[in-house]
């Protein structure tokens, strides 16, 4: 299959590639937090950055615009906590706030920018729904180094997460700062889907963080397994959506990326050996069936009570 | 009535259906269904277009209205199966948008029916797409869809105000007094996905959850009263409609887009001066002991 490709298209594939590693990973470590809509937020919030990147890079520029992403989603992280914390508002009001209100402002931008001379090919729009064929080579080797750094530092500090995640305050009586490992949380989540905006799109990007970690789970109980399967879940995905999205002339490669990330889901949530659906019909089955015999079981004793009367008596013999 | 004011009517009844279904959702701490909801409207757009072939506004609503019942029972129905709330909304909200948009680009891919209109609305197109009203004349027929839905939405809500009150801010008590909490979920999420298609045509997905969320979230910091709310959320939309507009006009830039971003300088502007919940009068108030 590889050999069909194009040069060009092979490295998308293995950005995808790595891109759906890095967001299953850290996806897990969203769906412990219990902050998958967090990503959506962040990620709709990362827009309004990109589009600044590019003006101030003049060019289109893919670190500048990482770089002005990266800013933009974390000053949105900023105000979810802060409305959060210092008002009555909850927290999903904040993210639906944060994420309108930034993606409105990022399109009041990007219609600013397309309409200065030569902005029309600037090529932002790709940007929204993810335009993977768009990224060369530079591109590429940037966004790989950046979803390994991600890889890497949840590989190093394993266990500090594992405690983290599950058992906060056993953390904090270890001396593992809370606070710290909350800001390396949010700078590793707003790394990866800066990362992923460029091939996935502000809107999808949060379909990679949060449906391979839920189908991971249902085929383990173990934080280890669940993260290597959402690992290989998310990869599995960007390959085969990128696959099918170079099938057609034009065609972004995001939503084929999620549609293929869904069916992935569909069949863990069908087939999971751990909380799957079959699995639990399976279980309910044989609950019944063993209640069943036992009742058979009750029923063979009834009849073979003593017979009460005479005639019932000659009746039996 | 002149082309801008069209466009300000307009946007204004979508301020005000929007300020009025997004008080119960904030209060039922469902703002992020609104986000799920605005997005799954736009499958439904397409499916009924491909069945179809035209995009007229009675096929569009009913279309969209069945995706976004779709996504509310597929949300529901994942989490009573283990999946946690905010996760089955993102699995829904993202697959859903994703088949829209592979869709569009796989099958439909025209002038009629682009992503980015979908996503960004094109009220400036608004007042030439007219239909005849008798008695009334030449009126645009986004203006009209949205307030037949204004008028609905009015209707459920004023008729059945203490039923909404009760399944807010209590759901196990008006459980207890037989009341449906079920079927008010489901009624409201209509309500939602209605307003949502009526306003998708104007404004577009996103600055519907703005519209949906924002305002509401912002007249929360102001009362604690449900009518007051309702009715605080409504102004402020209509102000952020009007705001965005000549912001717009004056930086020559996306219409929808900048109501959605007066929306947030609206929630700003509550969050620092409210004078009960606000930042300044947290400051200024003397501690409790």
């Amino acid at each position: 299959m590889m050999a069909a490709l194009s040069p060009n298209a092979q490295w998308v594939l293995f950005s995808t590639l790595i891109l759906g590693v890095a967001a299953g990973i850290v996806g897990c470590l969203a769906h412990w937090k219990r902050q998958s809509l967090m990503s959506d937020a962040l990620a709709h919030a990362a827009l309004p950055g990109v589009v600044i990147g590019y003006v101030l890079a003049g060019v289109k520029s893919l670190p500048f615009m990482i770089a002005g992403a990266a800013a933009s989603a974390l000053l949105g992280a900023l105000f979810v906590q802060w409305i959060r914390t210092g008002s009555r508002v909850k927290e999903d009001a904040a993210m639906g706030i944060v994420l309108s209100v930034f993606f409105g402002f990022g399109i009041m931008l990007l219609t600013i920018v397309n309409h200065l001379p030569g902005g029309n090919q600037s090529g932002l729009d790709g940007f929204i729904f993810g335009q993977a064929a768009a990224m060369v080579r530079k591109d590429v080797w940037m966004m790989a180094g950046l979803a390994l750094l991600v890889v890497l530092v949840v590989a190093v500090s394993f266990k500090e997460w594992k405690l983290f995640l599950f058992d906060p305050r056993f953390a904090r009586g270890l001396g593992l700062s809370g606070r710290w490992m909350d800001a390396m949380y949010t700078a590793l989540l707003v790394l990866v889907i800066v990362v992923g905006i460029q091939a996935v799109g502000v809107i999808l990007m949060a379909a990679l963080l949060i449906i391979p970690a839920v189908s991971a789970r249902y085929w383990t109980h173990s934080f280890g397994r669940m993260l290597i399967l959402s690992a290989l879940f998310g990869g599995g995905a960007g390959v085969a959506g990128t696959l099918i999205s170079v099938k057609g002339e034009g065609w972004p490669t995001g939503p084929f990326i999620v549609i293929a990330a869904s069916a992935l889901f569909a069949v863990s949530f069908l087939f999971g050996a751990r909380k799957g659906l079959l699995v639990g019909w399976v279980q309910r089955y044989i609950r019944k069936r063993r209640d069943a015999r036992i009742l058979d079981g009750n029923r063979i004793r009834r009849d073979e009570r003593l017979p009460r009367t005479i005639s019932e008596a000659e009746r039996v013999h | 009535m002149s082309y801008t004011g069209w466009i300000l009517l307009t946007a204004s009844l979508v301020g005000i259906s929007c300020g009025l279904v997004g008080t119960l959702l904030l209060l039922r701490r469902m703002a992020m269904m609104a986000d799920a909801i605005s997005h799954t409207v736009l499958p439904g757009i397409v499916v009924a277009y491909l069945l179809t072939r035209q995009l007229s506004g009675v096929h569009m609503l009913i279309g969209a209205t069945a995706a976004g019942l779709l996504t509310a029972v597929l949300v529901q129905w994942l989490h009573n199966r283990g999946v946690q709330q905010e996760a089955s909304i993102g699995i829904v909200l993202t697959t859903l948008f994703a088949v829209g948009v592979a869709l569009i680009a796989t099958r439909v891919g025209n002038v009629h029916l682009d992503v980015q209109h979908a996503l960004m609305g094109e009220i400036a197109f608004i007042p030439w797409e007219r239909v005849d009203l008798p008695g009334i004349g030449s009126v645009p027929e986004a203006t009209v869809m949205l307030s037949v839905v204004l008028l609905l939405v009015l209707l459920l809500i004023v008729a059945f105000f203490k039923e909404w009150k009760i399944t807010s801010f209590d759901p196990a008590l008006a459980a207890s007094l037989g009341l449906p909490v079920a079927l008010m979920h489901y009624v409201l999420m209509t309500m939602v996905s209605v307003t949502a298609v009526a306003s998708f045509d104007a404004v577009g997905a996103v600055m519907v959850v703005a519209m949906l969320v924002t305002p509401a979230a912002a007249a929360y910091l102001w009362t604690d009263r449900l009518s007051a709310m309702m009715a605080l959320s409504s102004a402020f939309g209509v102000l952020s409609a009007f705001a965005g507009y000549y912001t717009a006009l004056w930086l020559n830039t996306s219409i929808s887009g900048s109501m959605a971003f007066c929306t947030g300088v609206v929630f700003v502007v509550s969050f620092l001066c409210s004078p009960k919940h606000g930042m300044i009068a947290k400051r200024l108030r003397p501690a409790r002991q």
